[in-house]
This record gives C-alpha cells, structure tokens and sequence, in this order.
C-alpha cells in the first residue's frame, strides 16, 4: 500500500470536471485524511482539456508528485496528457459504450476499467451524474467507503433538494456495485483508511479572502480576473454579513481607485487582480504611496507576459512589485509561502498598511490560489487576529497634531517617520491627499526643504518597520547542513516534500523559506555560512536569486521553471541533487 | 454639522493660481455655498479632484479631499461615499479629466448612481498644458494639435449621461453665480448621483466658447414655459438639440434609487472590532 494515494478526473471544459474533483476531495477531507488538490485547466469555456487531480494521505501532504494511480478519463486526450504521471498498475475508469472512448487503448500494464458510467447514471435518474457514478466506481477500487462521499454529495446537492441528493447517492452505489460485481476478479492494491480528524479544505484565494475579514477589511473593489477571481467571489455575500462590500470595478484603474477612496474614508480595504491588472494599478500606485493611503494590494501571479498563459503558474511578478510606477516609491511586498500563510500573511498586510500608511502588495500565485489543501481548523484561530491600525487620531488626540496656523497635519515630519491620521468626519481634521509633492498640511509644495524632508520621512517608515517587525524567514530541513536552499511563495510545499526525499538519499540541506520580499530578511550570514546556495522559484531570470545576491554580494546558484507547471516534489528533488552536484556557477 | 457654517469655511488659505477672470473661480464659489447652504461643513465633506486646472479646486477648498490621478476622480468618490455613507462627497474635475481620459468612468458611474455630486468644469479647452483640443473642443476650433480643428463632433457629455441611466443632468454657467449655485445645490440634494456639466470659461486659450458667447446664448430651462425636467422625452429633445446652449436642471428621476439603498451599504465601514469580527469562526466553518 503506498502512504499516499494520487487520483483524477479529466475531460473537456464543460464536462463537470471541478465539481467532480471538488465532491472527492471534500470526501476524503471529511473522512480525516489530508488532501492536496491541483488544476490543469485552459482559458476556455468548453472543450480542450481540464483535469482535477487530488493527493491524499493520513498524513499532510503539500505537493504534487510525478504519479497518478486512479484516473477517471472522461476523453482519450485525459490518457494521453497524463502518460508521464501514470504506472504500471494504474486504473483508468472510462465509459467504453461514450463514442469517443469506444476505441481508447489502455496503455501496457496498465488496469483499464470499462465503466457504462452514462447508462448507470440513467437508470439513478439522468445522465448527467454519469461523473458521480465514475466516483462510486473509483471508491470501490480504492476501497474507500461510500458512506463518505454521502456527506460530500449532500453539501453539494442540499439546496437542490433532497431527491438530487439521494439519485447521486444511488448514482454513485451504481458505480461501485459495478466494479465490484464486474472487475470481482481485480485486486487493487488500495485501501483507504479513514481517520477521525477534523479538517477543512480550502485554496488559497480563499484563505486570502477569509483572512480579509478576519483583518476587518469591509470594502474590496475588483475586476474579475484569472487566477485572482476567486477572491472576490468568496468575498461576494460574505463580507456583506460583516458590513462590507463588494464592488465590481469597471476596470482595474477603477478597482484601485475606488480602493483608494475606501481607504481615505477609513476603511481598510482592498483590490485583488493578477499580472495584466497590476499594470493598469501602477498608474495609482505612486498616488497611494505619497499620500500615505493604507491599502492591500493581493497580486496572484500567473504566466506573463502580457497575456502570457494565463492560467499557468509563474513567479515573474516580483520586479514589477518591487519596481513599478515612476519616481520613488516605498512600500511593502509580502509573499505567503502556504495556503494557511495566505490567511495570516493577508492579516498582517493590512496590519502593515495602516501602521505604516502605505501600499502593501500581498501576493501568492496560480498553484496556491486554485490548489486547495486540508488544514485543522484550529489553524485559522480567529481569536489570534490582532488588528493594530496605526497612529490614527480621534477629537481628544488631534490636537497634539496641528499647525500654527491651526491646519492638521497628516503629513506631519516624525521621528519614527509615521504620521497621524484622522478620518473623515473628525472635527478640525479636513485635510487635502494629494499626488502632488505636499508640506505636513498636505498642501502642495515645491518647497526644496519640504521635498527632502518629506521623501526622507516617507522612507524612515520603512527603517521603522525594518527594526519593530520581524521579517524572519521560515525554516526547515538540517539547520546544520553545509547546502542552503532558499525560495519563496508557493514552492515550499514542493520544497519541504523535496528535503525528505534527499535527506533519504542522503543528502541533507538547510531551507529558508522567504515570506518577505520588501522588506526582507538579511541572508548575508546564511549565505556565507552555506557551501552552496541554491534558490529556487518559478520564472526564468531568477529575480528573487539576483535579490539574494544584491543583499549578500554573493553568487547564488539558481533553479528555475517557466514552462507554466509547478514544482513536483521529486522533481525538484532531482533538479537540486543535480545543482549542488554540479557546484556553483560563478 | 453646525448651522453657522458660512461658504468661506469652505475656503482654503492657498490662493489660487488660475488666470485673472477663470470661469473656475465662479464655479468653486458656487460650489462651497451650495455645499454650507445644504448643511454641511468641512469635516463632513469629501472633494475628489483631478488633474489639470480644475483638478486644483481641492488645493484651494478646504474639506477632506483627494486630488487623484488624471480621470480616476469617479471612482475615488465611490471609494469614499461607500465607505463613509454619512460623509458628503463632491467630484470636481475638467472636461478632459471626465469625457476623455475618465470617459469610461463616467458612464459607469451614472449607472451606479451613488449619492454624490459630480462637478465638471467644462471650457471645451486644454488650457494647464497651453491650448489643445478638448473632447467637448468645437469640430472647426483651431488649437496647437488640431491646427484646422479637430474634425469630429464634441462628445455631449448629457446625452451620454442619458443614455446610461442618468438620475440627474444639469448645467450651469460659472458666471451665473446664483443660479450655478441653485444647481450644485439641487444636485446635491438628489439622492443619487448629481451631475452638474458647468460651462467654465478659459479666458486664455480659448477665444470661442466666451462669456459673451454663453451669456448671449444661454437659454434657461426654468425660464422655458412648461419645461418639465422629470420628463425623459423632454429632457433628451434638449439634449440632443446641438442649435441651442441650455442652463438649468435638464433631467430628474424623481423616483432615483441610489446605490447605498439599491445595495444595503450603510454602514460607517471606518469603525472595526478590535480583533476579528464577532461569528468570524463561522467563516472557517464552511470549509468542511
């Protein structure tokens, strides 16, 4: 029995194909294992190719691996797109009698299993649970009780009435009796156990979406767009029971805009997008800078550029985070390196924000966004949310603030840098933000004095913050190993799975995982330390490694992938064997 | 809000930096009487502005404001009005920063039709980066990037307003003082989104569109003998009647809905708990 057990579903877009992956992930999750799910999907409506794919263990799991043992194939093209993954001994469930499989062939030493899944469905009630019958035929391989997909079904299906609960329910007996009445003969090498753990199943837009609430955010203004839509319509009929709101923005200039607005009213709030979006944010994001505007600005990063593939995975964003607009620019750039981390990190960026007063770029990617992972619920412990909202001044408090000529001042210089804010409807707070270069009052200035002390002010934030919060890295593998590998956002989960694989192959390393790309974290003794640095991420010029490497003054050696597919854990293995193998490329 | 508020309240201690004689100056006092006659004072008040030489009448107000990016300024008075439902926003800005720049904005803020005022200041020029066509610009007005004019007709800022759900369309003249004012104040007082195109003379670049000129050719709805501003038919016949210059409220939907109502945002979203909100675990819950 292998620890953990690979299954999908694939077929054309249109076909059902993430309700279906979804409804046995929520099963297994609910049956007290661990799950990790992954996408293959295109940016069509209908046809091509799309597949869920789910990992699951009694233990946690955090990657995808190189392997699939159950594939329910719903189109040849699923076979062949999954060749590479598939082994001997692998089960492919497909309907023979569906026109397009009658000829499939299923490849040497594999178990095909020939499942009427359309007829079956019929006779349960209609067609179109033909994907559930395919479930009740893959819980008889995996020798997983359909009791559990009961549940699954019902959370799916309860709105629709009670009857559609029970004919999927009959619908998915009708798949296993099949299997096991018709493959009797076939001994599958799979057993399911079931735990009585407690676990939830989310993604990691989801998490970012929660952990908006959470952080108290009541207003997020976005435009739809993929792998970042899922933010808002979590978001969507949510945030409402909380007193917010959703906007659908006629554009991204719009989104941030009205953001802004938000912001300056004294909400905390919000805009989600990807790449393309960001482009359109840059126009205003100087604008949020200068005038000091609290605002989180979640970037999940898809494969650019331009439109680039968009619904592949990538990590070319960091430069255009770190780097865009014109003139100078502080502000922060926070990269949850996990699902849960997408929760907390989402937190403390409007924490940031409105300590600081200033943009946060709160950023995760495709593979983390529409990947959903089982975590205890204890891990989103709600009563850990602290909310600190900075140096805000109410009718007692502003006095302390004003100018000689009696005008507040919400660009007042500081030691610390920070100055106050009073929101609207403060009395003797009414203040102008502007874009404009301005003097503590907020009005504009040319003023050569003024400038300087006003840049050097907006920066002293950021030493601020550089000294009262901890940037730390996460860390894990040998603390004592002579190779360090570093990386950020989503790779860690491929990454933590990796180290166990070398550290059975005798090869230990040291990992920093980096959640904080600016500020950042001072590598500069780790790196020294280390025989070797590795740093891994997914994009082609390496821009975290030539971070890294402007921070230590050190090559670094890198690993890269750009081709649109996240790491796998036992691929990155190999591909960081083979690195530290062939020693530093200086 | 306090009662003795006065218009110069409104008034910043920066001078303005306008050309002597800018129609601005009529428009910016008409706009902060309308705002203390309506019973509202500086630190109830949200002015959104954009860029160019309207974009400057938030440096010279005194209220909570934003001077935003070029065209943005729609969508930062939403930000602020849904945020803070109980503070009174204005929108300033030109007619580049609206109907060229911000013209998809501007549509989709009509549609919206959140409670707040929208003031375009409107000289049908260019005029902070010296004389070029505008998109309210004439066909045949001649200016540094349009030397035998633009050749193509002026967009009509109302009749896109119309046509994309208007609640409320008004003109005024700067110059006018008193019945400007009469309309950024009913404007005002429209639930729902006010809009206001104000004809704003530039006194520099563009010999055309004159005092004289709208002084002569002004005509006043209120004055028009059975002109009836809740009247869509009525009110789309002036619109789109290009013979004619008009003054006065144009359209009214007296049964407006704004957005606020339409959506349930009523909510002062400044206030937060101090951890996260109360049944928050609830949220996690769903995750099951």
């Amino acid at each position: 029995m292998a620890a953990d057990f690979n299954w999908a579903v694939g077929g054309e877009a249109g076909d059902g194909i993430d309700s279906t992956g979804k409804i046995f992930a929520q099963a297994l999750s609910r049956a007290g294992r661990h799950v990790f799910t992954s996408k293959d999907f295109a940016s069509r409506i209908r046809g091509g190719y799309t597949a869920y794919k789910v990992r699951t263990s009694v233990d946690k799991v955090q990657s995808v691996v190189d392997r699939l043992d159950v594939l329910i194939a719903l189109t040849p093209r699923t076979i062949e797109e999954n060749l590479d993954e598939l082994h001997e001994g692998s089960v492919i469930i497909y309907d023979g009698e569906r026109t397009t499989m009658q000829d499939v062939e299923i490849p040497e030493g594999m178990i095909g299993l020939d499942v009427p899944l359309k007829s079956l469905a019929e006779d349960a009630g209609g067609a179109i649970m033909r994907n559930v019958v395919a479930l009740g035929a893959a819980c008889e391989v995996a020798e997983f009780p359909i009791e559990n997909l009961d549940s699954a079904l019902e959370k799916r299906f309860k709105d629709k009435g009670q009857k559609l609960v029970d004919n999927n329910k009959e619908a998915a007996r009708a798949g296993r009796d099949y299997v096991a009445d018709e493959y009797a003969d076939r001994e599958f090498d799979y057993d399911l156990e079931t735990t009585d753990e407690d676990y939830v199943l989310l993604n990691g837009d989801e998490a970012i979406g929660m952990g908006a609430i959470a952080a108290g955010c009541r207003f997020y203004a976005g435009y739809p767009i993929t792998p970042a839509t899922d933010v808002m319509t979590y978001l969507t009929g949510r945030i409402e029971r909380y007193g917010g709101h959703v906007v659908q923005a006629e554009d991204e200039l719009s989104a941030i805009n009205m953001a802004l607005g938000a912001a300056r009213g004294g909400a905390r709030a919000m805009t989600a997008t990807s790449g393309p979006g960001i482009d359109l944010m840059t126009e205003t994001f100087g604008l949020i800078a200068t005038s000091e505007t609290p605002l989180v600005i979640c970037n999940v990063m898809r494969s650019g550029p331009s439109t680039g593939m968009p619904t592949k995975q990538e990590q070319g964003d960091l430069n255009q985070m770190l780097y865009g607009g014109h003139g100078e620019v502080p502000r922060f750039v926070l990269a949850p390196t996990t699902i849960d981390e997408c929760f907390w990190k989402t937190v403390e960026a409007f924490n940031l924000a409105e300590k600081y007063q200033l943009p946060v770029y709160l950023t995760a990617d495709l593979s983390m966004a529409v990947t959903e992972q089982t975590f205890s619920p204890d891990t989103f412990d709600m009563d850990e949310v602290e909310i600190d909202r900075g140096k805000v001044v109410d009718e007692a408090t502003i006095d302390d603030h004003m100018s000689e000529s009696g005008g507040f001042q919400p660009h007042e210089i500081t030691d610390d840098g920070i100055s106050p804010r009073a929101f609207p409807g403060t009395a003797d707070g009414a203040h102008m933000s502007t874009g404009l270069e301005h003097d503590e009052q907020g009005r504009r200035t040319e003023d050569t004095e003024m400038r300087v002390e006003q840049v050097d002010k907006r920066n002293r934030k950021v030493e601020t913050a550089r000294e009262r919060e901890d940037w730390s890295p996460r860390e894990f593998g040998d603390a004592d190993a002579d190779d360090l590998v570093i990386t950020w956002g989503s790779n860690e989960g491929a990454l933590a799975e990796a180290v166990e694989i070398l550290d059975d192959e005798g090869q230990n390393v040291r990992v920093l995982s980096v959640p904080y790309i600016f500020p950042r974290p001072d590598l500069s003794e780790d790196v020294a330390a280390a025989e070797t640095t590795v740093v891994v991420e997914c994009n082609e010029q390496g821009q975290f490694a030539d971070l890294v490497e402007h921070d230590v003054l050190e090559r670094v050696d890198r690993v890269n992938k750009y081709n649109g597919v996240r790491y796998k854990a036992d691929e990155l293995a190999a591909e960081i064997k083979s690195t530290l193998e062939a020693g530093v490329e200086a | 809000m306090s009662s003795d508020i006065r218009f110069t309240d409104f008034k910043s201690d920066k001078q303005p930096t306008w050309c002597p004689g800018c129609g601005d100056f009529g428009t910016m006092n008409g706009m902060m009487k309308a705002l203390a006659e309506t019973g509202n004072d500086p630190d109830n008040t949200f002015v959104v502005a954009g860029i160019g030489c309207s974009g400057k009448i938030g440096t010279y107000m005194h209220s909570y404001a934003l001077h935003g990016v070029h065209g943005r300024a729609l969508p930062v008075g939403t930000g602020v009005k849904m945020a803070r439902p109980d503070i009174e926003v204005m929108v300033a800005g030109g007619d580049g920063d609206g109907y060229s720049i911000g013209a998809g904005h501007f549509v989709h803020a009509v549609r919206r039709n959140v409670d707040m005022t929208y003031v375009v200041m409107d000289n049908r020029i260019y005029g902070l980066t010296k004389g070029q066509a505008s998109p309210t610009s004439r066909e045949d007005f001649e200016t540094s990037t349009s030397p035998e004019g633009p050749k193509q007709p002026p967009v009509n800022p109302h009749a896109l307003a119309l046509a994309s759900g208007a609640t409320f369309i008004a003109q005024s003249f700067s110059s006018d003082a008193l019945r400007h004012q009469e309309i950024i104040q009913e404007a005002i007082e429209h639930d729902g989104f006010g809009f206001v195109n104000v004809y704003s003379p530039c006194v520099t670049f563009n010999d055309v569109d004159t005092y004289d000129y709208f002084r002569d050719s002004l005509v006043d709805l209120k004055e028009e003998e059975g002109y009836d501003p809740t009247d869509r038919e009525a009110a789309k016949d002036v619109i789109l009647d290009n013979e004619k210059e008009h003054q006065g409220v144009i359209y009214k939907d007296e049964s407006s809905v704004p957005y606020h109502e339409q959506h349930g945002v009523d909510e002062d979203m400044s206030v937060i708990p101090d951890g996260a909100p109360e049944s928050a675990t609830d949220l996690v819950r769903e995750f099951y």
